[in-house]
């Protein structure tokens, strides 16, 4: 695959390290109760034929939001942390569904855990990376010196086009992500790399309710060369390969993309089993590669490295090189297991969901 | 015959319009009619104060200022109008007002009339208009409804005193039986046991015969003090023996105990006080029973059972017609219809009419001592009153 | 829209936070700066855990002007574990029986929208217990 130039390519590594070490004090998950099966969608829309892209998607609940889901992993991450919250100075949530055009969903958060009023927050998005870029400004802001801690958050109550190809998969959830000093974290962040070009695979108007998307256009030119640019680059930073990975997740929007980018940068399967959750939950957007990380470190040993490549159409990614601590065993028990979110399942029909996403004409 | 005392406080007359679905019938027509009533069974007095109890007229009639509405529709321009909002027990409440106005020596007569409207909007903006009796910001935000609170409340009385299901249902049989013989009542069909057993849930584990119907009525008491009482009355004038409220914590869950009413408690210990009286002089007891687990606590509060126990009277007889206790001698709010902030005049009327030997078939014998009871809320406010009949007919 | 009211309340709604009495050492909620116990001045700021059990519970089928799109929807009272009632909405049941004295925990919800363009307000309801915390 052809490859821009990395920049200051004589003998700078374009990876990325603050000057402070800096890992992760916390991290936490939410996904909804509610699943609706790929063959409930199929059942509507095709007659029941044709392949599943995935088992069976979330779908949050009727006083369910992006601002809820945010503030239960946000705790989540808080009781891993064991840190007071008014040692937060940044709380950033990104997504592709906040509640409100305009109003943060930031500050509903760092109300209620706690973090106001000497804290930075605002709301982020770029499609499914919305979540990770947060993470990345985190490492700045946290390895800079400016804060001691700040809290990065990746969710979605993702909506598909009643009928359309993303309607099997965009499902709800994401994850809580505590950055702070590397000394005393759960797990060390050692580099990290972002690479963005404009490429239109996935979009929506400012007043369209439901996405466009490319279709086939979403693959190679998308999907798979982002996550294949900064993967390769940031290994390369690094001095690494994928024998070096315990562990690695990338972005799921189905079961088949995240399997094949692995493959291509030299991951086996049983590399990615741990933080393969699409098939169960669906493609969380925002939450996506973020909440596999969540399940990864819910049973990862100290020393184990991860490499986590996430992607948001139009179009990026961002990579880290993830080494996990000491602490991770112990404190990672101060909180609700991702595994058992998974777990915690209703089943609901296509007309249940209709009622929950806001389907049905109301007014 | 006893002469009138003269600091006394007299019930010269009463007024009540069925209460219903009075389409054709406004709130200020409602008034008019309970107020006509009143004021002819007492050759037309016209009242120097006058006191309107109501509690929903500004959100579901977009009218507030009743005193002066009533008073001016009602040919009263001139005399001392207010309204007076106390939820549920906003009757007996604005009984209370003309009661302590009259005593004071101020002014020798009042009338109170009691008219809710709630036909005028639909069934979720009564719901919201209802809700705003309870605590608005912790317990109407969450979407509770009065329905829904007695739901809880009478889930918890059942469990913690392990009441049977169906221990409730006495009040409704009674209510419903007693008015058969109720012309103006809104519901005169008998129910039975197995009707309550097999009848909807509305909010579990109440259920259809658990809640009284909220409808449109209006009922008036008109008052004149004892030294001013005009000659030639048509019935023996009735005396407020006792009157007093008491107030506790408005949510239910800011109880104490949820399942014991201080403010019902202590107005009625008051009022028995002031009387001279105790419990088992009472001989009928016009309870509020807008839901069915209000009147078992009732009756608990004023004595006449023991704590988790007063479903019992309901069972055992003790609260019909011809038992110790008769309550809701015309189907109280079950089946006479609930009308809001007027029920606790309906109350007073009703109970006049039974001490005054006008009930007819609904008549408790030798009647001479009813005490009267509305509360607001989960019994947040209680307005109490004793009424006697020392006055017989000349 | 009641703008001011909702967000003067955005403590206790988001995070269950009342007072305790600095006298009588009441945990008291919602937040009423008299202690209820013994009248004197309560004002201190007291973090609730969000623990409790149903202390009874019911099911809203005729919902109020504004929550008519949630119905039927369940309702409980629940008492906190350090001692005061609240009334809130129960979330998450899934097929869970409700039972007197089961354990629940507060969880962050929306509790409704101010009509199709007003805020959206948030706070307390409670679930059942998660399991396994890992």
């Amino acid at each position: 695959m052809a490859q821009e130039a990395a920049p200051g390519a004589a003998g700078r590594a374009p990876g990325m390290k603050p000057l402070r070490d800096v890992g992760l004090a916390g991290y936490g998950a939410y996904i909804p109760r509610y699943r609706l099966p790929a063959s409930e969608v199929a059942r509507l829309w095709t007659g029941g034929t044709g392949p599943l892209p995935v088992k069976e998607k979330a779908v949050a609940g009727l006083d369910e939001d992006v601002i809820t889901m945010s503030i239960e992993a946000a705790r989540n991450a808080l009781a891993r942390a064991e840190i007071d919250p008014a040692r937060i100075r940044a709380v950033w949530v990104g997504s592709e569904s906040h509640p409100y055009a305009v109003k943060p969903t930031s500050t509903v958060v760092a109300e209620a855990i706690g973090a106001t009023p000497h804290t930075q927050a605002a709301d982020w998005e770029f499609a499914c990376k919305a979540g990770t870029e947060a993470l990345q400004a985190a490492i700045g802001f946290v390895g800079s010196g400016m804060a001691e801690f700040a809290l990065s958050i990746g969710m979605d109550t993702a909506q598909g086009r009643p009928g359309d190809a993303l309607e099997y998969t965009a499902g709800a959830g994401g994850a809580a992500f505590i950055v702070g000093p590397a000394e005393d974290s759960l797990c060390r962040i050692e580099m990290s790399y972002s690479y963005a070009t404009d490429t239109p695979d996935f979009w929506r108007r400012a007043d369209a309710k439901y996405p466009e998307h490319g279709e086939r256009f979403t693959g190679e030119p998308a999907y798979f060369k982002h996550i294949q640019a900064a993967g390769e680059t940031l290994m390369q930073s690094m001095g690494t390969q994928a024998s070096d990975y315990r562990y690695a997740v990338f972005h799921q929007p189905n079961i088949k993309f995240p399997q094949r980018a692995a493959k291509a940068l030299g991951f086996r399967p049983e590399q990615i089993e741990a933080g393969m959750l699409v098939s169960q939950i669906g493609n969380t957007y925002a939450g996506s590669a973020l909440v596999g990380l969540t399940a990864i470190l819910d049973e990862a040993q100290p020393g184990d490295r991860i490499l986590l490549v996430s992607y948001g159409s139009g179009a990026g990614s961002d990579a880290f090189s993830l080494v996990a601590g000491e602490a991770l065993p112990l404190r990672r028990q101060r909180a609700t297991a991702t595994l058992s979110y998974i777990q915690r399942r209703t089943e609901i029909d296509y007309a249940t969901y209709a009622r929950l996403r806001g389907k049905l004409q109301l007014h | 015959m006893a002469s009138p005392i003269p600091e006394g406080i007299y019930i010269v007359g009463v007024g009540m319009t069925p209460v219903g679905e009075h389409w054709e019938t406004s709130l200020r027509h409602l008034a008019l009619e309970a107020i006509q009533t009143a004021r002819a069974e007492a050759g037309g007095l016209r009242p120097q104060l006058l006191y309107v109890a109501n509690m929903l007229a500004p959100a579901l009639s977009g009218q507030s200022h009743l005193g002066t509405l009533v008073a001016d529709f009602a040919g009263l321009r001139g005399a001392e109008a207010m309204t007076v909002e106390a939820a549920g027990a906003s009757g007996g409440a604005a009984l209370r007002q003309a009661y302590l106005a009259l005593r004071s020596g101020e002014a020798e007569t009042a009338l109170v009339v009691g008219v809710e409207k709630v036909t005028d909007k639909g069934s979720s903006e009564v719901e919201s208009a209802l809700a705003t009796a309870k605590d608005a910001d912790y317990e109407a935000v969450h979407g509770l409804t009065d329905t829904a609170q007695a739901a809880l409340w009478m889930r918890r009385y059942l469990h913690e005193h392990g009441a049977p299901a169906d221990a409730l249902a006495g009040f409704s049989l009674t209510a419903h039986r007693n008015a058969v013989t109720n012309p103006h009542a809104m519901y005169r069909r008998a129910i039975e046991l197995e009707d309550y057993r097999k009848a909807g849930m509305v909010s579990e584990p109440l259920n259809l015969y658990d809640a009284a119907p909220l409808a449109d009525g209006a009922a008036a008491v008109l008052l004149v003090r004892g030294d001013r009482l005009p000659p030639g009355l048509p019935h023996p004038p009735t005396r407020i023996a006792g009157s007093a409220m008491s107030t506790a914590a408005l949510a239910l869950h800011d109880q104490v105990d949820p399942l014991w009413m201080p403010a019902a408690a202590e107005s009625a210990g008051r009022a028995l006080q002031q009387a001279g009286l105790q419990p088992e002089d009472v001989q009928l007891f016009e309870l509020h029973d807008r839901f069915s687990v209000h009147a078992a606590l009732s009756l608990e509060a004023a004595g006449f059972a023991a704590r988790g126990r007063g479903w019992e009277l309901a069972h055992n007889g003790t609260i019909a017609l011809q038992g110790r206790l008769p309550v809701t001698t015309f189907g109280g709010s079950k089946a006479r219809g609930d009308a809001g902030g007027a029920t606790g005049l309906y109350q007073v009327a009703e109970a006049v009419v039974q001490l005054q030997g006008r009930a007819g078939e609904n008549q408790v014998p030798g009647a001479r001592v009813a005490l009267v009871q509305c509360l607001g809320g989960a019994g947040g406010t209680a307005a109490t009153h004793l009424l006697v009949q020392e006055l017989e007919a000349a | 829209m009641e703008t001011s009211r909702h967000w003067r309340l955005r403590q206790q709604r988001y995070a269950l936070v009342g007072e305790v009495c600095p006298s009588c050492e009441q945990r008291i909620f919602p937040p009423r700066d008299l202690c209820p116990d013994c009248g004197e001045e309560a004002r201190e700021l007291y973090q609730f855990s969000g623990r409790g059990e149903v202390y009874s519970f019911t099911t809203v089928y005729q919902a109020p002007a504004g929550f008519e799109q949630e119905a039927p929807y369940p309702m409980a009272m629940v008492r906190l574990e350090e001692g005061p009632l609240v009334t809130a909405q129960l979330t998450d049941l899934g097929d869970r029986a409700v039972q007197i004295g089961m354990p629940v925990e507060m969880v962050t919800r929306k509790l409704r929208a101010d009509g199709e363009r007003g805020m959206l307000v948030y706070g307390y309801k409670f679930r059942p217990l998660l399991n396994g915390k890992s």
